[in-house]
């Protein structure tokens, strides 16, 4: 029993950090109909800022709060630079131009900071682990990334159902003809839904970094969770990205954690051995087949998108 | 639904991967192909291969039997499809006399067959799976590094001696990794009360089996995660208040190329290795501190089997003094491993794997550094199990 709620915390984790990266792209291809591949570089992006300013400043808080700002800039820059050529251009092309930006951020990482990688060190009040239940130790960085990745998804929701900017950003996904017939500055709102999309990667990147090191190339792999993740939770939606996420998040770690010991009930202990971890690992995108072929538009498709 | 079915194409295009390539070609010389990760977060090792490599063809002069020596380094990006065209590319194409590298034995095993078939020679410079040992041994391949169970197996007579009496066991799900853990547990005496293999090599998150792991109360913990994985998982040990608790041994997890990031996460954490760069002979000597002098940093073992991969080849084609057509003079040639290595003398066993010793390496601090030092030698002379189902006899 204290066995699975640490794997229901592992999974929870993981499944609101794939939310941050999720929320994003979700974003950004409802609204602008834009497929960004180069998401997961904001990811990389925000795991080297922070580990960099981390060590310049020798604060923790203050390297977060900079590498935050910086991923944000970058986007915004990425926005205004590259992607605004590309709105009125098909999805191939989207697919083309952000692959090649994957590549362009992986060689200048690697200019700039080299090909080994770099850690990100934790201040000594989160590397410890506190008692969140009797007899149950868990990790208080962990811990801690539930906590800030929830008051996120939080936020979020709240700017998005109950400002005006919220509304903007709505409407700009149903009908983008009409928000800019009515004087809205359509330009401006894609700049910054693309940078807040950015940041949010960048958050999620630096959160993994003090667990997984910032590396070159972090971001392709989350970033085929992260699109199965906007798939089974429909396209635009950010209460279906979340939902997703938690969902994709727990299936991952609860196979990993439990499927071995149940394959070895039928198999013998090296077939279940073997069988195991590749069966963990088809297991989210059995999951994601199945969605699609009860609910084609993924579980909470956006209103207006088709 | 048109939104769904782009965004699983780009899912399709992301699994693919980015990639890069480089080539050249020419004549009279000794051609020599070089296989080995140089992208992605383990390119860290292939160019500590490459740079060990470079620094052996300058010992001896750039030079072999009178003839000069061409490299052409080909990067695997870790992927054994990658690997295998590679492969196939240096032999058909820049028809090389001699296949150097392979860090992974799933890239090895995929890249096998068209050496084998096209009868070049292959020098395995780090790669052990079982198979190449056993069934699959060839006339034409030789290592210069080991087989995978051999370096787990010390580790498991030196948890013996430490009294160890449960263990967990974690590693890739990959040849080398299920290879590893065999390995252990071949020798422990104790009872391995669980293990898990990982998704390799995208898995870089361990909390579910940290979790089981904490759940399981073993003795002690072994672990194999080579390259940048080995940073993360110290890491994430530390982080799950594991570290200090449960005590933790690791095959090919610390080295020279890990520890300046694992840094005090790896002190205390012991290793087996069949070379470490303080071993007190000449030529290791010699190429610790040139390697020291010209790059700047440590050599690895990686490096080691690449610096010796040359010395072998040099003894095969200065023995026909350069007439590369006369194959089986330079194979009987090699067998006798006549050159002289960093790790000491060692002889090949019938399937063309060093029969050597293993010594456990400890972190130490030596000054403001870190520094791997060999502690004892816990198994002389050792040679794996699989020889006995090689055909090869001689």
């Amino acid at each position: 029993m204290l066995l699975f709620v640490e794997q229901f915390l592992n999974g929870l984790q993981f499944g609101l950090l794939l939310f941050l990266l999720a929320a994003g792209l979700t974003l950004v291809f409802g609204i602008m109909d834009l497929v960004n591949l180069a998401h997961g570089s904001f990811y990389m992006l925000g795991a080297y800022f922070a580990a960099t300013f981390t060590a310049l400043t020798g604060s923790f808080i203050g390297g977060v709060v900079l590498a935050l700002a910086a991923t944000l800039l970058v986007g915004m820059a990425v926005e205004v630079i590259a992607m605004r050529r590309l709105y009125r251009r098909d999805h191939l092309d989207h697919v083309l131009a952000t692959f090649g930006l994957i590549l362009f951020f992986n060689e200048l990482v690697r200019l700039i900071w080299g090909p080994a990688g770099m850690n990100l060190t934790l201040p000594s009040w989160l590397n410890t682990s506190v008692e969140i239940l009797p007899d149950v130790q868990y990790s208080m960085y962990r811990l801690s990334i539930i906590v800030v990745a929830l008051a996120v998804a939080i936020a979020l929701y709240l700017i998005v159902m109950r400002t005006r900017v919220g509304m903007l950003i709505r409407a700009g996904a149903s009908n983008r003809e009409m928000i800019s017939a009515l004087g809205i500055n359509i330009k401006l709102l894609y700049t910054f839904v693309f940078g807040v999309g950015a940041a949010l990667a960048g958050l999620a990147g630096l959160m993994q970094a003090a667990i997984l090191t910032a590396q070159i190339g972090m971001g392709e792999n989350i970033l085929i969770l992260a699109f199965v993740v906007i798939i089974i939770g429909g396209i635009g939606s950010i209460r279906g990205a979340f939902i997703a996420a938690i969902f994709v998040g727990l299936i991952d770690t609860v196979g990993r954690a439990f499927l071995p010991d149940l394959l070895k009930l039928a198999l013998s202990p090296a077939a279940a051995a073997t069988a195991a971890p590749a069966l963990s690992s088809m297991l989210i995108y059995l999951v994601m087949a199945i969605i699609l072929v009860v609910r084609p538009a993924g579980l909470f498709p956006a209103p207006g998108s088709r | 639904m048109r939104k769904t079915l782009v965004a699983a194409g780009a899912l399709l295009a992301l699994a693919a991967g980015p990639g890069i390539t480089s080539a050249m070609a020419q004549q009279k010389s000794v051609k020599i192909g070089f296989v080995s990760t140089f992208s992605g977060p383990t390119a860290v090792i292939g160019n500590d291969m490459r740079n060990s490599f470079e620094l052996a063809l300058d010992h001896i002069g750039r030079k072999m039997g009178g003839l000069p020596v061409e490299v052409v380094y080909e990067d695997d990006q870790q992927k054994p499809e990658v690997g295998k065209q590679k492969t196939e590319k240096l032999i058909e194409s820049d028809k090389v006399d001699f296949v150097v590298g392979y860090i992974w034995s799933n890239v090895l095993l995929a890249s096998l067959k068209p050496v084998v078939d096209s009868k070049t020679f292959l020098v395995i410079a780090n790669a052990g799976p079982s198979q190449v040992a056993g069934e699959l041994c060839s006339p034409y391949v030789f290592s210069t590094s080991w087989n995978n169970d051999q370096t787990p197996q010390a580790i498991g007579h030196y948890m013996n001696q430490k009294g160890v009496k449960s263990v967990y066991l974690l590693g890739p799900n990959y040849a080398a990794g299920k290879d590893m853990l065999a390995g252990v547990a071949s020798t422990f005496k104790g009872k391995v009360i669980g293990q898990d293999l990982t998704k390799w090599p995208d898995q870089l998150d361990f909390s579910a089996e940290l979790t089981k792991v904490k759940a399981a109360k073993p003795d002690a913990v072994f672990v194999f995660y080579p390259g940048a994985a080995g940073v993360q998982f110290l890491n994430q040990y530390a982080q799950a208040g594991l570290k200090g608790t449960i005590p933790l041994y690791t095959a090919f997890t610390i080295d020279e190329l890990s520890l300046p990031r694992q840094k005090e996460l790896a002190l205390g954490v012991p290793g087996a290795q069949e070379w470490v760069n303080d071993l007190p002979n000449e030529t290791n000597k010699k190429y610790v501190a040139d390697y020291r002098a010209k790059y700047k940093s440590r050599p690895s073992f990686y490096g080691a089997q690449s610096y010796d991969a040359v010395g072998l080849i040099n003894s095969a084609v200065v023995a026909v003094k350069g007439d590369l057509s006369k194959k089986d003079a330079m194979r009987d040639e090699m067998r006798k491993a006549n050159f002289k290595s960093v790790r000491g003398p060692f002889k090949y066993g019938n399937n063309h794997v060093p029969i050597q010793n293993f010594y456990l390496q400890d972190v130490v601090k030596d000054g403001d550094e870190l520094v791997l030092k060999t502690v004892a030698t816990i198994v002389k002379d050792s040679q794996d199990e699989h020889h006995k189902k090689c055909p090869m006899k001689w």
